[in-house]
Protein backbone atom coordinates (compact mmCIF):
# COMPACT_ATOMS: atom_id res chain seq x y z
CA UNK A 1 0.00 0.00 0.00
CA UNK A 2 2.89 2.33 0.49
CA UNK A 3 3.87 2.27 -3.40
CA UNK A 4 0.65 3.59 -4.13
CA UNK A 5 0.77 6.42 -1.55
CA UNK A 6 3.76 7.02 -2.99
CA UNK A 7 2.51 6.89 -6.75
CA UNK A 8 -0.39 9.30 -5.75
CA UNK A 9 1.71 11.77 -4.39
CA UNK A 10 3.86 11.58 -7.27
CA UNK A 11 1.10 11.90 -9.76
CA UNK A 12 -0.20 14.98 -7.59
CA UNK A 13 2.93 17.09 -7.38
CA UNK A 14 3.76 15.81 -11.37
CA UNK A 15 -0.10 17.46 -12.09
CA UNK A 16 0.49 20.45 -10.06
CA UNK A 17 3.70 21.23 -11.94
CA UNK A 18 2.07 21.00 -15.21
CA UNK A 19 -0.98 22.99 -14.45
CA UNK A 20 1.81 26.27 -13.05
CA UNK A 21 3.66 25.18 -16.14
CA UNK A 22 0.34 25.87 -18.63
CA UNK A 23 -0.79 28.53 -16.42
CA UNK A 24 2.53 30.24 -16.89
CA UNK A 25 2.09 29.59 -20.47
CA UNK A 26 -1.19 31.09 -21.28
CA UNK A 27 -0.62 34.27 -19.33
CA UNK A 28 2.59 34.79 -21.47
CA UNK A 29 0.52 34.72 -24.29
CA UNK A 30 -2.45 36.70 -22.64
CA UNK A 31 0.60 39.42 -22.19
CA UNK A 32 1.90 39.42 -25.61
CA UNK A 33 -1.50 40.50 -27.02
CA UNK A 34 -2.15 42.98 -24.53
CA UNK A 35 1.27 44.65 -24.04
CA UNK A 36 1.60 47.93 -26.01
CA UNK A 37 4.61 47.61 -27.90
CA UNK A 38 7.28 45.21 -28.87
CA UNK A 39 9.57 45.69 -25.81
CA UNK A 40 6.50 45.23 -22.88
CA UNK A 41 5.49 41.92 -24.93
CA UNK A 42 9.22 40.28 -25.43
CA UNK A 43 9.06 40.33 -21.86
CA UNK A 44 5.99 38.39 -21.85
CA UNK A 45 7.07 36.02 -24.87
CA UNK A 46 10.47 35.39 -23.29
CA UNK A 47 10.50 35.37 -18.86
CA UNK A 48 6.99 34.24 -18.27
CA UNK A 49 7.06 31.53 -20.81
CA UNK A 50 10.67 30.32 -19.84
CA UNK A 51 8.99 29.72 -16.33
CA UNK A 52 5.98 28.02 -18.02
CA UNK A 53 8.49 25.22 -19.64
CA UNK A 54 10.94 25.09 -17.14
CA UNK A 55 7.68 23.69 -14.89
CA UNK A 56 6.07 21.86 -17.37
CA UNK A 57 9.77 19.90 -18.02
CA UNK A 58 9.77 19.99 -13.59
CA UNK A 59 6.26 18.41 -13.97
CA UNK A 60 7.71 15.81 -16.40
CA UNK A 61 10.58 14.76 -14.49
CA UNK A 62 8.88 13.81 -11.57
CA UNK A 63 6.23 12.27 -13.43
CA UNK A 64 9.48 10.12 -15.01
CA UNK A 65 10.58 9.34 -11.74
CA UNK A 66 14.49 8.10 -11.34
CA UNK A 67 15.04 7.25 -14.48
CA UNK A 68 17.13 8.12 -17.96
CA UNK A 69 14.62 10.26 -18.92
CA UNK A 70 14.35 12.50 -16.29
CA UNK A 71 18.05 12.64 -16.46
CA UNK A 72 17.39 14.05 -19.94
CA UNK A 73 14.61 16.52 -19.21
CA UNK A 74 16.67 18.13 -16.39
CA UNK A 75 19.05 18.45 -19.62
CA UNK A 76 16.61 19.87 -22.16
CA UNK A 77 15.73 22.23 -18.94
CA UNK A 78 19.74 23.67 -18.66
CA UNK A 79 19.70 24.47 -22.30
CA UNK A 80 16.22 26.07 -22.06
CA UNK A 81 17.38 27.88 -18.74
CA UNK A 82 20.49 29.49 -20.77
CA UNK A 83 19.21 29.55 -24.60
CA UNK A 84 16.34 31.21 -23.94
CA UNK A 85 17.21 34.31 -22.49
CA UNK A 86 19.84 34.75 -25.32
CA UNK A 87 17.31 34.40 -27.64
CA UNK A 88 15.09 37.18 -26.11
CA UNK A 89 18.36 39.42 -26.00
CA UNK A 90 19.24 38.67 -29.55
CA UNK A 91 15.81 39.46 -30.51
CA UNK A 92 15.78 42.63 -28.47
CA UNK A 93 19.27 43.61 -29.52
CA UNK A 94 18.40 43.46 -33.53
CA UNK A 95 15.08 45.68 -32.71
CA UNK A 96 17.12 48.01 -31.13
CA UNK A 97 19.90 48.21 -33.62
CA UNK A 98 16.88 48.58 -36.72
CA UNK A 99 16.34 51.82 -34.74
CA UNK A 100 12.52 50.93 -32.63
CA UNK A 101 12.56 53.29 -29.76
CA UNK A 102 11.01 51.71 -26.66
CA UNK A 103 7.73 53.24 -25.27
CA UNK A 104 8.41 54.68 -22.40
CA UNK A 105 6.53 56.13 -19.27
CA UNK A 106 3.38 55.48 -17.57
CA UNK A 107 0.89 53.18 -19.46
CA UNK A 108 -3.28 52.09 -18.49
CA UNK A 109 -4.80 49.41 -20.68
CA UNK A 110 -7.78 51.48 -22.78
CA UNK A 111 -11.03 50.72 -20.74
CA UNK A 112 -13.60 48.66 -22.68
CA UNK A 113 -14.94 50.57 -25.71
CA UNK A 114 -12.30 53.25 -25.46
CA UNK A 115 -10.09 53.63 -28.59
CA UNK A 116 -6.66 52.38 -27.79
CA UNK A 117 -3.75 55.88 -27.98
CA UNK A 118 -1.91 54.65 -31.00
CA UNK A 119 1.60 55.74 -30.49
CA UNK A 120 3.96 55.55 -34.09
CA UNK A 121 6.32 53.24 -33.12
CA UNK A 122 8.60 52.43 -35.69
CA UNK A 123 9.34 55.98 -37.79
CA UNK A 124 8.59 55.52 -41.60
CA UNK A 125 10.19 58.23 -43.13
CA UNK A 126 8.02 58.46 -46.25
CA UNK A 127 4.57 58.19 -44.42
CA UNK A 128 5.02 60.42 -41.77
CA UNK A 129 2.51 62.36 -44.45
CA UNK A 130 -0.46 60.51 -43.81
CA UNK A 131 -0.56 61.00 -40.10
CA UNK A 132 -2.50 64.15 -38.17
CA UNK A 133 -0.91 65.41 -35.79
CA UNK A 134 -3.18 67.61 -33.46
CA UNK A 135 -0.32 68.70 -31.18
CA UNK A 136 1.56 70.46 -33.47
CA UNK A 137 -1.28 73.30 -32.73
CA UNK A 138 0.19 74.27 -30.09
CA UNK A 139 2.94 75.14 -31.05
CA UNK A 140 2.42 77.27 -33.76
CA UNK A 141 0.57 80.10 -31.94
CA UNK B 1 44.75 23.50 -17.61
CA UNK B 2 44.63 20.27 -16.09
CA UNK B 3 41.95 20.95 -14.49
CA UNK B 4 40.04 21.85 -17.10
CA UNK B 5 41.00 18.78 -19.52
CA UNK B 6 39.72 17.03 -16.18
CA UNK B 7 36.57 18.94 -15.62
CA UNK B 8 35.69 18.34 -19.84
CA UNK B 9 36.65 14.64 -19.38
CA UNK B 10 33.61 14.27 -16.63
CA UNK B 11 31.13 16.42 -18.24
CA UNK B 12 31.56 14.57 -21.73
CA UNK B 13 31.30 11.28 -19.87
CA UNK B 14 28.49 12.10 -17.84
CA UNK B 15 26.60 13.33 -21.20
CA UNK B 16 27.78 10.06 -23.09
CA UNK B 17 26.11 7.95 -20.35
CA UNK B 18 23.75 10.15 -19.65
CA UNK B 19 22.29 10.64 -23.38
CA UNK B 20 23.21 6.79 -24.29
CA UNK B 21 22.13 4.86 -21.10
CA UNK B 22 24.79 1.85 -21.55
CA UNK B 23 26.24 0.94 -18.78
CA UNK B 24 27.21 -2.55 -19.57
CA UNK B 25 28.28 -2.74 -22.89
CA UNK B 26 31.98 -2.85 -23.22
CA UNK B 27 31.55 -2.09 -26.77
CA UNK B 28 29.77 1.02 -26.56
CA UNK B 29 32.20 2.08 -23.54
CA UNK B 30 35.15 1.92 -25.30
CA UNK B 31 33.88 3.86 -28.39
CA UNK B 32 32.81 6.61 -25.87
CA UNK B 33 35.96 6.50 -24.22
CA UNK B 34 37.71 7.15 -27.73
CA UNK B 35 34.96 9.69 -28.50
CA UNK B 36 35.73 11.37 -25.48
CA UNK B 37 39.43 11.59 -25.98
CA UNK B 38 39.16 12.80 -29.60
CA UNK B 39 37.23 15.77 -28.00
CA UNK B 40 40.06 16.25 -25.46
CA UNK B 41 42.81 16.20 -28.15
CA UNK B 42 40.88 18.31 -30.56
CA UNK B 43 39.85 21.16 -27.79
CA UNK B 44 43.92 21.15 -26.78
CA UNK B 45 44.82 21.40 -29.93
CA UNK B 46 42.12 24.57 -30.63
CA UNK B 47 43.48 25.77 -26.95
CA UNK B 48 39.90 25.95 -25.98
CA UNK B 49 40.91 24.01 -22.82
CA UNK B 50 40.53 27.13 -20.29
CA UNK B 51 38.20 28.47 -17.88
CA UNK B 52 35.32 28.65 -20.48
CA UNK B 53 35.21 24.89 -21.22
CA UNK B 54 32.53 23.98 -18.29
CA UNK B 55 31.71 27.32 -16.92
CA UNK B 56 28.75 25.95 -15.02
CA UNK B 57 30.08 22.65 -13.47
CA UNK B 58 30.61 23.44 -10.22
CA UNK B 59 28.85 23.98 -7.12
CA UNK B 60 28.59 27.45 -7.10
CA UNK B 61 26.88 27.84 -10.41
CA UNK B 62 24.56 25.61 -9.05
CA UNK B 63 23.61 27.54 -6.03
CA UNK B 64 23.74 30.58 -7.84
CA UNK B 65 20.96 29.15 -10.40
CA UNK B 66 19.21 28.17 -7.55
CA UNK B 67 18.90 31.41 -6.38
CA UNK B 68 18.23 32.88 -9.55
CA UNK B 69 15.16 30.37 -9.67
CA UNK B 70 13.34 31.71 -6.78
CA UNK B 71 14.06 35.48 -8.15
CA UNK B 72 12.67 34.73 -11.22
CA UNK B 73 9.25 33.15 -9.62
CA UNK B 74 8.69 36.26 -7.20
CA UNK B 75 9.45 38.54 -10.52
CA UNK B 76 6.84 36.66 -12.56
CA UNK B 77 4.45 37.58 -9.91
CA UNK B 78 4.04 41.09 -10.73
CA UNK B 79 4.15 40.55 -14.24
CA UNK B 80 1.49 38.09 -14.19
CA UNK B 81 -0.24 40.77 -12.13
CA UNK B 82 -0.02 43.40 -14.95
CA UNK B 83 -1.00 41.11 -17.43
CA UNK B 84 -4.25 39.78 -15.99
CA UNK B 85 -5.37 42.79 -14.04
CA UNK B 86 -8.20 44.58 -16.61
CA UNK B 87 -5.99 47.86 -16.34
CA UNK B 88 -2.85 46.91 -16.73
CA UNK B 89 -0.63 49.65 -15.14
CA UNK B 90 3.29 49.60 -16.24
CA UNK B 91 5.59 51.81 -16.79
CA UNK B 92 8.45 50.99 -19.08
CA UNK B 93 11.40 52.04 -18.28
CA UNK B 94 15.70 52.01 -19.49
CA UNK B 95 18.74 52.46 -17.57
CA UNK B 96 21.95 51.93 -18.02
CA UNK B 97 23.34 49.12 -15.33
CA UNK B 98 27.25 49.15 -14.59
CA UNK B 99 29.31 46.32 -15.58
CA UNK B 100 31.42 45.22 -13.18
CA UNK B 101 32.51 41.71 -14.35
CA UNK B 102 36.19 41.76 -15.87
CA UNK B 103 35.89 38.08 -17.76
CA UNK B 104 33.39 37.58 -20.93
CA UNK B 105 31.64 34.69 -18.92
CA UNK B 106 31.02 37.16 -16.24
CA UNK B 107 29.61 39.15 -18.29
CA UNK B 108 27.11 36.71 -20.05
CA UNK B 109 25.99 35.24 -16.73
CA UNK B 110 25.13 39.00 -15.20
CA UNK B 111 23.30 40.11 -18.35
CA UNK B 112 21.90 36.49 -18.89
CA UNK B 113 20.96 36.53 -15.63
CA UNK B 114 19.26 40.14 -16.22
CA UNK B 115 17.39 38.75 -19.05
CA UNK B 116 15.75 36.04 -16.85
CA UNK B 117 14.47 37.81 -14.60
CA UNK B 118 10.74 38.57 -15.74
CA UNK B 119 10.50 42.66 -16.63
CA UNK B 120 13.83 43.16 -17.19
CA UNK B 121 15.59 42.19 -20.45
CA UNK B 122 19.03 43.24 -21.18
CA UNK B 123 19.35 45.32 -24.62
CA UNK B 124 23.00 46.06 -25.56
CA UNK B 125 25.84 44.96 -24.43
CA UNK B 126 28.18 48.18 -23.94
CA UNK B 127 32.02 48.58 -22.94
CA UNK B 128 31.38 49.34 -18.76
CA UNK B 129 27.47 49.44 -18.78
CA UNK B 130 24.28 47.55 -19.90
CA UNK B 131 21.24 49.26 -21.01
CA UNK B 132 18.00 47.35 -19.43
CA UNK B 133 14.59 47.81 -20.37
CA UNK B 134 12.29 47.11 -17.57
CA UNK B 135 8.53 46.48 -17.59
CA UNK B 136 8.45 48.83 -14.05
CA UNK B 137 10.16 51.59 -12.87
CA UNK B 138 10.52 50.11 -9.44
CA UNK B 139 12.32 47.12 -11.16
CA UNK B 140 15.33 49.20 -11.70
CA UNK B 141 16.71 49.85 -8.41
CA UNK B 142 20.38 50.06 -8.91
CA UNK B 143 21.01 48.37 -5.47
CA UNK B 144 18.93 45.37 -7.02
CA UNK B 145 21.41 45.02 -9.96
CA UNK B 146 24.54 45.61 -8.03
CA UNK B 147 23.71 42.57 -6.16
CA UNK B 148 22.76 40.16 -8.57
CA UNK B 149 26.02 41.44 -10.35
CA UNK B 150 27.96 40.56 -7.32
CA UNK B 151 26.34 37.45 -7.10
CA UNK B 152 26.80 36.40 -11.01
CA UNK B 153 30.21 36.99 -10.45
CA UNK B 154 30.82 35.08 -7.36
CA UNK B 155 29.14 31.99 -9.17
CA UNK B 156 31.54 32.08 -11.64
CA UNK B 157 35.06 33.19 -9.88
CA UNK B 158 35.34 36.37 -11.46
CA UNK B 159 37.74 38.79 -10.17
CA UNK B 160 35.26 42.30 -10.37
CA UNK B 161 36.35 45.43 -11.07
CA UNK B 162 35.06 46.70 -7.53
CA UNK B 163 37.81 48.68 -6.61
CA UNK B 164 37.80 50.23 -10.31
CA UNK B 165 34.96 52.33 -9.34
CA UNK B 166 35.24 55.77 -12.27
CA UNK B 167 32.22 55.30 -14.61
CA UNK B 168 30.18 53.53 -12.52
CA UNK B 169 27.73 54.57 -9.75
Amino acid sequence: MDGGVLHMLQFVISALLLAGGVFFVIAGTVGVLRFPDFYTRMHAAGMTDTLGAELVLLGLIVQAGFSQTSLKLALIAFLLFLTSPTAAHAVVGAAHNAGLKPMLGKYRAPALGEAPEVKSEVKPKPKSKSKPKPRTKKKAT
Amino acid sequence: MVRSAFILVVVLATYWLMLSGYLYKPVLLIVGTISILVVLGLSWRMKILDAETAPYFHGKAAGYYAWLFVEITKANMSVIKAVLSPDMEISPTTTKVPIKQSTDLGRVTFANSITLTPGTIAVVMGESNILVHALFSEMTDAADFKDMGDRAGWAVSDPMLGRIEKGAS
